[in-house]
């Protein structure tokens, strides 16, 4: 007999593994277009997914076919001025204008690329493959920055403000029933036998007169059984549950000096792309906050941290100067999680170095999470990077790379942050 | 004078929204009609599916289960990017030739096309592969999902001890040769699950020992060397180059022998639907619209049914002008919806003309020519015997010879007296095999040297060989595990070299 099925309930996503298949086949093809697509983004444009395309020929899968030329005779339909014998002129290379199948869909695929759309969880997860920053799961777990408190049942201590008076009375009656009980049943046939004995004998009668005092002892008993105890009394429990910090606030300190060119700058915004990327992965809020300088800092917009242009001097201990200021005055240490990455050209005025260090080991380490300075120079390194060296030994939440060409800025990023964990 | 007391029939619902009542309804008239017409089917099952469903039912080529592979992956990319730029529409429906035979329905169809889709796939289509011989011989319908279930376990399984990657580069070499991994002469023995999987392991075993017999290191000696020609091996070219791997090929394990096999037998369960996709379709096509005119005769069908019906059928079955921008060819759905119509017409009112071409069908039943017809063609023949002069003067159709020698294309005949004849020839080589696909042979294997594989491609009417030749020898080569070469033979016999692969491989080293 025939069925009707209603399927449409059932397992979606059946192609997923095959999905994932793919991805992984072609991860170097699509890595590849990933980091392009980078290009063109606003560093806190991550809501999306990407259009990716790579070239086809890459998963192209080959077959023997029939090439071109040889003799192909075929069959078309709708003729309307041709008689046999008529000799007519090729049509112009491409093949368009009405071959038949055998040629046409030959070319017609095969040049273009192919386009899919990667989710934003894809995107990312190609993006970060196995990154993560250093110390990361360890921090998170070990460093307890906020609490909150939660009920917990109750507690037969605490203090009194927290007293549940419900639980504590329910508690206190139970108690008084419970030691109250052999004295009650025992009461209970008194008075029976009271009532029984007045029925044969009176009310003034011996019997009953003893009766009546052993009555009163009972009841004198009962009574004494104290209302509430102190072991009757329950508090609200209430335990302070740690509360991981979900929010972040990012500096990003860049020189804009005049020996810092576009080339330099475009490598930097993806440096602080890529750090922005991975803080949220992590975290659910970030901030992030753009220092500029030359000879002074000075906090401003994207838009204007990469694409205005100074020039002058450097002095890069302002920078470090105003990151501090920002940081005391509007990320107190406790609920943000404080990220920094600086990039310069590493030209600075030679006795501004050394204060540099100063600042940085003693006043901004201690309070970010990380701190990373990349120098974005094709020759020797310069008197900043040799400052920053004798810091990296001691502080283990400062990393320093040194980037020469635009093509260097992801494998450094990986340097930076691999996996370091305990 | 019974009309006035016969009962109106009631009408089946005629909402554009369907439920699963009034499918159920639709359903019952159209078997009772298939019935009545002695359409001999598979019991129909019937599916609703989403779209995303149908997607994924693309991707794994139409089949409910399938066994992993990027490329599938990669269909199902394409077609969701397609689908949801609104660039092409799914197929209202999918057929699976088994037994019971099922059909899927989109659950985005209208009342009308489900109905529509019930005609053409649970009766059309279905009694199509129950009746034609190359599904009858080609395929077993009764087997074909457990089959499934089987080759994926299996591969699955090989997943797990030797490494998706080793697998995906195996079946990767399989996928390029699977065109060439039929039989096309040979009868194939049927397929059946339980059988699969109490031989599989003997089979292993047994191959294994062929193939060491076959490449024993010491060679016997000839008395008189040099004197004897060597022996030809394969004695016969072999045709079916996957069979030929999956039985010869020295280095290879046996799970990667099974695994050949899979896709080998897959493959030459989708060849006879290749061959006979006009008959198919046109057959289908023909089917739901003489069910559903039928009802409509009956009185069961609404009006606005009809509209929306023969709206969509008239889409299907539009055959474009060759100097139309959307022309692709000769579209089969047309062609072949023709034809049957005009056979059924052949039968029940010939003309002068139809007696001349078609003496033993002018006239006759047109149920039982058309069982016939139905049973024992394919396209290529189907086209030679049927094609009839009314339907090349509906589709005005013309040849056109394309010879690269020449200077100019030549229109070699049209749709007149002269050219009937020709033209229905040209056509019928279309769908001819060897005109759609280059043919090409396990020539010869060098078994006193260099184990070195030799492949012939016979020319067709001269045309090279196309496609990437390169990367698809690579293939050949990896499975191979020597050399292999491939040839070309012209039409005037001599023969050229047109790749060498050179593969020295050794057991437990992998190459790419």
């Amino acid at each position: 007999m025939t069925r009707i099925i209603d399927r449409r309930f059932d397992s979606k996503k059946k192609s997923a593994v095959n999905r994932q298949r793919f991805m992984r086949r072609f991860k170097q093809q699509i890595r590849r277009a990933v980091n392009e697509a980078i290009q063109d983004r606003s560093i806190r444009d991550l809501d999306n997914g990407e259009q990716i395309t790579i070239p086809s020929k890459d998963l192209s899968e080959p077959q023997f076919q029939h090439g071109r030329g040889g003799i192909w005779e075929q069959v078309f339909s709708g003729n309307d001025q041709f008689a046999s014998g008529d000799l007519i002129n090729r049509p112009p290379s491409g093949g368009g204008g009405g071959r038949g199948q055998g040629k046409a869909s030959n070319e017609g695929e095969g040049e273009d690329d192919f386009a899919f759309h990667l989710s934003r969880e894809e995107f990312l997860d190609i993006f970060f493959d196995d990154l993560a920053l250093p110390n990361l799961v360890r921090t998170q777990l070990a460093r307890i920055t906020d609490y909150k408190t939660q009920r917990a049942g109750f507690t037969s201590d605490g203090t009194p403000a927290n007293i549940n008076i419900v639980r504590s009375m329910r508690g206190a009656l139970g108690r008084r029933l419970a030691l109250g009980s052999p004295f009650s049943a025992r009461l209970r046939e008194l008075q029976k036998e009271l009532e029984k004995v007045i029925e044969e004998s009176g009310e003034d009668c011996e019997e009953a007169l003893q009766l009546k005092d052993e009555i009163g002892r009972l009841r004198a008993k009962i009574d004494a059984i104290p209302f509430i105890d102190s072991f009757d009394l329950r508090y609200n429990n209430r335990i302070r549950v740690p509360k991981p910090t979900t929010q972040a606030v990012m500096f990003c300190v860049m020189d804009v000096s005049g020996s810092m060119d576009e080339e330099k700058k475009a490598t930097a915004k993806r440096f602080f792309m890529l750090l922005y990327l991975f803080l949220t992965r992590t975290y659910e809020q970030i901030d992030v906050v753009f220092i500029r300088h030359h000879t002074v800092a000075k906090e401003v917009d994207e838009d204007e941290f990469f694409h205005s242009r100074e020039s002058g001097g450097t002095v890069v201990s302002s920078a470090l100067k105003l990151m501090h200021e920002v940081v005391t005055e509007r990320y107190a240490q406790g609920s943000w999680n404080i990220y920094g990455a600086q990039a310069s050209d590493g030209d600075n005025w030679d006795n501004d170095s050394p204060i540099c260090r100063e600042l940085l080991g003693a006043q901004i380490l201690p309070w970010c999470q990380y701190f990373a300075y990349i120098e974005i120079t094709p020759g020797e390194p310069q008197n900043l990077w040799r400052e920053y060296e004798k810091l990296s030994g001691e502080h283990k939440n400062f990393a320093m790379q040194r980037i020469e060409e635009p093509a260097d800025i992801y494998p450094v990023f990986r340097e930076l942050f691999k996996k370091t964990l305990v | 004078m019974k009309r006035a007391s016969a009962k109106k029939p009631k009408q089946l619902p005629a909402t554009s929204e369907w439920t699963f009542e009034a499918i159920d309804a639709y359903h019952t008239e159209i078997a009772r009609v298939a019935a009545n017409f002695h359409l001999d089917a598979y019991p129909a099952q019937i599916e609703l599916i989403t779209s995303e469903q149908m997607m994924d039912a693309y991707a794994s080529v139409g089949m409910p289960v399938n066994y992993h592979h990027w490329s599938f992956g990669k269909h199902f990319l394409s077609t969701e990017k397609s689908y949801r730029r609104g660039q092409m529409g799914l197929a209202y429906e999918i057929v699976i030739n088994s037994n019971p035979c099922i059909a899927y329905l989109m659950e985005e169809n209208t009342l009308t096309m489900q109905a529509l889709v019930i005609a053409h796939a649970a009766y059309g289509h279905n009694s199509f592969f129950k009746g034609n011989y190359l599904f009858r011989t080609w395929t077993n319908a009764d087997a074909i999902i457990d089959y499934l279930v089987f080759a994926r376990n299996y591969i699955a399984q090989c997943e797990e001890r030797h490494g998706e990657e080793e697998v995906e580069l195996l079946l990767d070499s399989c996928h390029a040769l699977m065109n060439l991994g039929v039989d096309r002469y040979k009868r194939p023995p049927k397929l059946s699950l339980a059988k699969e999987k109490l031989r599989q392991a003997e089979r292993t075993e047994y191959l294994q020992s062929q193939v060491n017999e076959l490449w024993r290191t010491l060679p016997v000696h000839d008395t008189k060397p040099g004197k004897v020609a060597a022996p030809r091996f394969p004695p016969e070219p072999e045709e079916n180059l996957l069979y030929f791997v999956e039985k010869h090929a020295p280095l290879l394990e046996p799970w990667q022998r099974e695994v050949v096999r899979i896709v080998r037998k897959i493959a030459q369960y989708f060849f006879p639907q290749r061959q006979t996709q006009v008959m198919n379709e046109g057959w289908a096509c023909f089917w739901h619209y003489t069910l559903l005119n039928t009802l409509y005769d009956e009185g069961l069908l609404a009006d606005s049914f009809m509209l929306e019906f023969l709206q969509s059928h008239t889409n299907v079955v539009y055959q474009p002008s060759y100097n139309e921008r959307w022309y692709s060819g000769i579209n089969p759905y047309a062609l072949g919806f023709a034809m049957w119509q005009d056979i059924k017409r052949i039968c029940e009112d010939p003309t002068e003309e139809d007696r001349a071409w078609f003496p033993d069908i002018a006239g006759s039943d047109w149920r039982e020519t058309f069982d016939f017809a139905m049973k024992n063609f394919k396209d290529e023949s189907f086209v030679a015997q049927y094609l009839s002069p009314k339907v090349m003067r509906d589709f005005r159709m013309f040849a056109i010879l394309d010879d690269e020698h020449e200077p100019k294309l030549r229109v070699s005949a049209i749709h007149d007296e002269l050219g009937y004849r020709r033209v229905r020839e040209i056509l019928s080589d279309q769908y001819n095999l060897g005109s759609r696909e280059p043919n090409i042979q396990v020539w010869n294997v060098d078994l006193r040297g260099d184990r070195s594989l030799t492949l012939r491609h016979q020319q067709y009417r001269k045309r090279p060989l196309g496609g990437n030749i390169d990367e698809v020898m690579k293939h050949m080569a990896r499975l191979w595990g020597f050399t292999v070469r491939l040839e070309s033979q012209h039409e005037d016999g001599s023969v050229e070299l047109v790749q060498e692969t050179r593969l020295e491989k050794r057991r437990g080293q992998s190459e790419n």
